[in-house]
């Protein structure tokens, strides 16, 4: 995964000098201009091919968005309050309405072990962001995704793909009990407005579950898990 | 296009002299607190510490303690380029602090180390990381990892003296008291990754001080994000 993200900075930042270096070679030419008609748009076609590959935590249905800035949240900032109605309950209608070029999303819960595809498309923006976020539901308020991630130099036809690690919304504190996680762990609640947690966004500690010394906890092993929880592969379609 | 990639091999062999390198370093997680971190340049034939290998002294009195003076003392005398607290005391949880290096010519590798609280003698750690001649921002994830050095007992007794037992803070003020301890071995000696904190769920009894669900966390740890400019 680190590579991945590695790898993906470095030819970017290749690709944005030799870009800079060949406008300005065209400075210089002298050519009449032309009338032009009208271009067709340019649509950039991405699928988001996304599997979880969690034990047993599924995950809400997806929220992708491209778009050109606002990620959907920060490390060490606070939630926004869509970002905490999707992490805490699943529901991820506040988010995708959060705005952005494009939206989509996923069409039913992303059990362990699925795979799914979505697509999303934009007109004459190449270098648009990519954000995905889901909750994972046997949770308080822990969700995977990544978030203004840079399109622009994924090429037609190319796909690339990250590992994404869990991350914790800080907006509810990590208690595991009875009635505090929507998932089918425990069907309890989901979204309640009040923080009592650190509020802000962070890596998520982990689940401790009763089986490892929270008592009060509804969870089990089988709802550990680790780094990374999710793949997400991106193809440019056109 | 060929012209262009020779100019930049040619730039490239250039600026391995010297580098002007920003580094900022957060804390990604939510319950755990970085001790003053030392950031450094130097040989690639140096290092603060080896996987696998047994803590020096001066690494164990950072991850026991905190104390970096000794790790500093001996880079410095190295002729290293370094960077002590860019965070003026605790890394708190989400936070982030930014530094910048003007490293010399054969200070080819950046390190970094900090304690981690509440453990007993867990740090995080880069080692000898190469630092690009390209000019560009770079980002490195950072794991956990235990010095070997004392038995993670997971008891909040002020104890960060080299080869005293116990946690010496918990700077979050949420950690228990009266845990019976964890462990009191530590069969691994060896600079290895940390396996965690285990914590529980009584603040007054139980094996350990800390609080399983604020003071565990999952790697990486940290990210770091270099800029060479």
């Amino acid at each position: 995964m680190l590579t991945q993200i590695n790898v993906f900075g470095v030819r970017c930042a290749l690709l944005g000098s030799v870009l800079v270096l060949t406008a300005c070679g065209s400075d210089n030419d002298d050519q009449a201009p032309t009338m032009p008609e009208p271009p067709a748009p340019t649509v950039y076609r991405y699928q988001i091919e996304v599997t979880n590959l969690s034990h047993a935590q599924p995950m809400s249905p997806l929220a992708v968005k491209l778009d050109s800035e606002n990620p959907w949240w920060k490390v060490g900032e606070p939630a926004s309050e869509a970002l905490e109605i999707m992490a805490e309950g699943g529901d991820n209608e506040a988010l995708l309405d959060s705005g952005g070029l494009a939206t989509a999303s996923g069409d039913d819960i992303l059990g362990p072990g699925a795979q799914q595809v979505i697509e999303i498309s934009v007109e004459d923006m190449p270098d648009s962001y990519l954000s995905v976020a889901t909750m994972l539901v046997n949770t308080n308020d822990g969700f995977t995704g990544l978030t203004h991630q840079a399109l622009a130099d994924l090429e037609a036809g190319d796909s690339w793909y990250v590992l994404t690690p869990v991350y914790d919304a800080g907006t509810e504190a990590n208690t595991e009990r009875m009635g505090s996680i929507p998932g089918p762990a425990d069907n309890g609640s989901g979204f309640e407005a009040m923080r009592d947690d650190v509020n802000f966004v962070a890596r998520h500690p982990g689940v401790v579950t009763g089986d490892d010394g929270l008592s009060t906890s509804v969870l089990t092993q089988a709802h550990r898990f680790d780094n990374p929880i999710l793949r997400v592969k991106v193809t440019r379609l056109e | 296009m060929k012209p262009l990639f020779i100019a930049a091999a040619l730039t490239a062999s250039l600026s391995a002299s010297a580098a002007d390198v920003d580094i900022s370093v957060q804390n990604l997680t939510q319950g755990i607190y970085f001790t003053p971190l030392l950031i450094t340049a130097h040989p690639d034939s140096a290092s603060l510490y080896t996987a696998g290998e047994a803590a020096s002294a001066e690494l164990q009195a950072m991850a026991e303690g905190g104390d970096i003076s000794g790790l500093k003392a001996i880079v410095d005398s190295i002729n290293a380029d370094s960077v002590e607290n860019p965070a003026m005391g605790l890394l708190a949880p989400g936070a982030s602090t930014m530094t910048n290096l003007m490293t010399s010519t054969d200070n080819t590798v950046l390190s970094i180390v900090g304690m981690i609280l509440p453990t007993n003698d867990g740090f995080v750690g880069l080692r000898n990381w190469t630092i690009p001649d390209e000019p560009g921002t770079y980002h490195i994830y950072l794991n956990a990892y235990d010095a070997g050095t004392e038995a993670n007992d997971e008891r909040v007794t002020g104890g960060g003296a080299p080869g005293a037992a116990g946690i010496p803070a918990a700077p979050g003020m949420d950690a228990g008291q009266n845990g019976t301890g964890v462990t009191d071995m530590e069969a691994n000696q060896t600079v290895h990754i940390h396996r965690g904190n285990l914590g529980d769920d009584d603040a007054n009894a139980g094996k350990s001080d800390l609080d399983n669900r604020v003071h565990r966390w999952l790697n990486p740890v940290a990210k770091v994000t270099v800029t060479v400019k």
